[in-house]
C-alpha cells in the first residue's frame, strides 16, 4: 500500500520504537521564543543536562515585545524580564537569536520561512501551537508544551504517538475576493473546532495546488482551530522557487539532491486516509465569525444560526449577537492586520491594493503589524507603507500584536475588532474584546466602510484577486 | 513528577464546552519565568469580574470543593501553553474529567501528573446531574485498574491512557530521563542519515 506525504516524513524520522508505547521521534528544527522556553531551560539547569544539538534551535523575541519604539528599553518589566531572559538563556547556551533589533526578527512562523530555515521534508517543532505554519512546506510541523521543549533541548527527539491521517480535498475556482483565509475558515465551519483532534492533516486539491506559498502557510497555520496537531501541503515547484535562494535554504548542488528528494514526498495514488473529507471552491465565499472559538464562521452575507445549547447562547452573549443576526452592516471600531496567520507580504500587497486611495472610516482604529523586520521593510520598498498611512492605518514593528494582547496591543472591552488573526477566544484580544476573524481583504474593506461589507460587491473593478 | 495512582475527591463542575487555554490562563498571566504561582490567575476572567470575585462562577461557590474538575467536551483546546496545566495543578486540582480533550493539553497534562480522563458523553452528562444534585458526592479515579466511578451511584467507566504514560504517572517518571537514556540510539540514527 502508498504511503502518505504525511507517513513518509514521519516514518523517516522514527529513532526508535518503544514496546507497547510510543516512538521516539527525530526533530530537525526547534524553533522558540521568550514566552514558553524560560521554564524548560530552568528544568534542563536543575538537572544539569547540557542543549543536545544548540545548532538546530533558533530564537526570536515575538509574543510579548512592545510593537512602538523596539530601539528603547521595554517599558513593562515584566515584558523586559522575559525578553532578557530569552537573551540571557540563548547567550549562556550558544543558541542562534534574532532578537528584537535584529534585521531577522519577526513572528516565529513568519521568520523561519522566510529565512529558508523552514524546508520540505522535515520535522520542526516550537512551543506555539501555529508551529502548524510550517506544514506549507511539506514539513511536519507541529506546537509542543513547555516540558516537551525541554525534551527535545535535551535529546533533540519527542516521545509520541503517530496521529491519524485525514485529507481534505478542496477543487474548482475560488471566486473573485475569496482568500486562503476564507478557504480555512470555510473548513472549520464545516467541520467543527474539534474536528482534527487525533489526526494530522493533508490539504490537498487544485485550490492548493494554485495557492501561493503565502496562501498555504495561512491555510496550515489554522489546522490546529480544528483540532489537528498539524496540516501539511505536498512540495512541488511553488515551494521549491519559494525556498531557494533563502538565507538558509540548501544551496547550488545541495540544492538540486534536495529537491529530487523533495519530489518523492507527495502521496502515493494508492495511499488511504483514516477520513476524507472533499469541498467544491465554488461554495466558498468571504467568511466572517460570530462566536467565541474558530468553528463558529458564516458566510459574510449569512444570518447567525440558531442552537439551543448552553455554551453557544453563552458565546453570543459574550459577543454581544443575537441568533438570527446578520453581521453585515455591523458598526466596527478596530481592525487589526497582522499576526502569524495573515502578516506575510501578500497579506499587506491585497489590502493595500484595496485600501489605495481611501481613507479609513473616522470610527475606526487600524492597526497594521507586520509578521517580521524583513515584512516591515518590504512594505517599505513597494511603498505600501505609504498606502497605509495616507489612508489613516497605523503602522507598527514587527510582533504577536493584538493576536493575543500579551503587549500593550488590546482591544478594548465590548468592541468589536475585525481581525486577521486566528483566535476568537473570549478575552483573546483583551479583557472583553470582541474578536471577528476574517481575511485581510474583509479586514481592510472594514475599515474603510467603518462597517462590515460584502467585499464581493466591492472589490467588482479590482484586477489583484 | 508526583506519584498517581488512586484518587478519591469531590468534584467540581464546569459544564461549558470548548474551555480555550486563554480561559484557563489570559495571556497576560504568561510573563512569568517559573512555573510557579498559575493557580491564582486560574479562569482568571470567570472568577473576576470588574474586580470582584464573580459570585456566579463555580469556583467562588464554596458548595463544590474537591481536586476534581468536571468539564464540557473539548477541553483544553487552543494555545500550546504548558501554563494552562500548571494553573490547574497549582490550584490543586489532579484530575480533569471531560468528554474530549485537546491533543497539546493533554499531553501537557500527562507531563505534570495532572490525569485527563476521558469518559463517555453519556457518562459526563450523568456526573455532572449526580454532583450538582448532591455536591458531597465522591468521585473515585483508578489509574491501576483504569476506571472512574461515582460513589453511591452505578456510575462506574473505564478510560483509556497510553500504557507508557500511565507507567510515568503511577511512578512519577518523566519524557527527559527516558529520552537522555536513548542518547546511543539518537546519535546512531543522526550518523545514518542519508538527506
Amino acid at each position: 500500500m502508498g504511503k502518505t506525504l504525511f507517513d513518509k516524513v514521519w516514518d523517516s524520522h522514527v529513532v526508535h520504537q518503544v514496546e507497547n508505547g510510543p516512538q521516539i521521534l527525530y526533530i530537525d528544527k526547534h524553533l522558540i521564543h521568550e514566552v514558553t522556553s524560560p521554564q524548560a531551560f530552568n528544568e534542563l539547569e536543575e538537572r544539569n543536562i547540557p542543549l543536545f544539538r544548540k545548532e538546530q534551535i533558533v530564537a526570536t523575541a515575538d509574543h510579548n515585545v512592545p510593537t512602538k519604539d523596539q530601539h528603547l528599553p521595554i517599558q513593562d518589566l515584566l515584558s523586559k524580564k522575559q525578553v532578557e531572559m530569552l537573551t540571557e538563556n540563548c547567550d549562556k547556551h550558544g543558541v542562534t537569536l534574532y532578537g528584537l533589533g535584529h534585521p531577522y526578527q519577526g513572528i516565529v512562523h513568519v521568520m523561519a520561512p522566510e529565512l529558508g530555515i523552514t524546508q520540505p521534508g522535515m520535522t520542526m517543532v516550537c512551543g506555539d501551537s501555529h508551529t502548524s505554519t510550517h506544514g506549507a512546506f511539506g514539513t511536519i510541523a507541529f506546537g509542543i508544551g513547555t516540558s516537551q521543549v525541554a525534551q527535545v533541548f535535551a535529546s533533540q527527539c519527542l516521545l509520541l504517538s503517530k496521529p491519524k491521517s485525514m485529507r481534505i480535498t478542496v477543487n474548482g475556482k475560488l471566486k473573485k475576493g475569496v482568500l486562503p483565509k476564507d478557504v480555512i475558515l470555510y473548513i472549520i465551519a464545516q467541520l467543527g473546532t474539534n474536528s482534527g483532534t487525533g489526526y494530522f492533516v493533508e490539504y490537498a486539491g487544485d485550490v492548493f495546488e494554485n495557492m501561493t506559498m503565502e496562501g498555504r502557510m495561512t491555510v496550515c497555520n489554522m489546522s490546529i482551530e480544528m483540532g489537528a496537531r498539524g496540516g501539511m501541503i505536498a512540495p512541488d515547484e511553488t515551494t521549491f522557487n519559494y525556498v531557494k535562494g533563502r538565507e538558509f535554504a540548501p544551496k547550488g548542488e545541495d540544492f538540486n539532491k534536495k529537491v529530487s528528494y523533495w519530489k518523492t514526498l507527495p502521496t502515493d495514488a494508492d495511499a488511504t486516509f483514516d477520513k476524507e473529507y472533499t469541498f467544491d471552491a465554488a461554495d466558498i465565499a468571504p467568511m466572517v465569525t460570530y462566536g467565541t472559538n474558530p468553528g463558529m464562521g458564516i458566510k459574510i452575507t449569512e444570518r447567525i444560526p440558531s442552537k439551543d445549547d448552553v455554551s453557544f447562547e453563552k458565546s453570543l452573549e459574550y459577543m454581544g449577537l443575537q441568533k438570527g443576526e446578520k453581521l453585515l452592516g455591523k458598526q466596527i471600531n478596530y481592525v487589526f492586520i497582522g499576526s502569524c496567520t495573515n502578516s506575510r507580504i501578500e497579506d499587506f500587497r491585497i489590502a493595500a491594493e484595496y485600501i489605495k486611495g481611501k481613507q479609513k472610516a473616522a470610527n475606526v482604529n487600524a492597526l497594521i503589524v507586520p509578521g517580521s523586520q524583513q515584512v516591515a521593510q518590504q512594505i517599505k520598498e513597494e511603498g505600501i507603507q505609504a498606502v497605509f498611512e495616507d489612508a489613516g492605518f497605523e503602522m507598527r514593528q514587527s510582533g504577536c500584536s493584538a493576536c493575543l494582547g500579551m503587549n500593550e496591543d488590546k482591544i478594548p472591552a465590548g468592541e468589536y475588532c475585525v481581525s486577521t488573526s486566528n483566535r476568537n477566544f473570549e478575552g483573546r484580544q483583551g479583557q472583553g474584546a470582541r474578536t471577528i476573524l476574517a481575511s485581510p481583504l474583509v479586514a481592510a474593506a472594514t475599515a474603510i466602510a467603518g462597517k462590515i461589507v460584502d467585499v464581493t460587491e466591492e472589490i467588482k473593478e479590482l484586477e489583484l484577486v | 513528577m508526583e506519584k498517581f495512582t488512586t484518587l478519591t475527591s469531590r468534584a467540581i463542575p464546569l459544564p461549558i464546552e470548548n474551555i480555550d487555554t486563554d480561559q484557563i490562563i489570559p495571556a497576560r498571566f504568561l510573563k512569568a519565568i517559573s512555573k510557579a504561582g498559575f493557580g491564582e490567575n486560574l479562569f482568571r476572567d470567570w472568577r473576576y469580574k470588574d474586580g470582584k470575585e464573580n459570585a456566579d462562577f463555580v469556583l467562588n461557590n464554596t458548595t463544590y470543593q474537591g481536586k476534581i474538575l468536571v468539564a464540557g467536551d473539548n477541553f483544553g483546546c487552543g494555545s500550546s501553553r504548558e501554563h494552562a496545566a500548571w494553573a490547574l495543578t497549582d490550584y490543586g486540582f489532579k484530575v480533569i474529567v471531560s468528554s474530549y480533550f485537546a491533543d497539546i493539553f493533554k499531553g501537557n497534562a500527562l507531563n505534570n501528573g495532572l490525569l485527563p480522563v476521558q469518559v463517555s458523553p453519556e457518562v459526563l452528562k450523568e456526573m455532572l446531574s449526580v454532583i450538582k444534585a448532591n455536591p458531597q458526592t465522591n468521585v473515585i479515579v483508578n489509574l491501576e485498574e483504569q476506571y472512574i466511578a461515582v460513589e453511591g451511584t452505578g456510575i462506574k467507566e473505564s478510560f483509556e491512557i497510553d500504557a507508557y504514560k500511565k507507567m510515568c504517572l503511577m511512578n512519577g517518571y518523566d519524557d527527559i530521563d527516558f529520552l537522555v537514556s536513548n542518547k546511543d540510539k539518537i546519535e546512531a540514527f543522526e550518523a545514518s542519515r542519508t538527506i
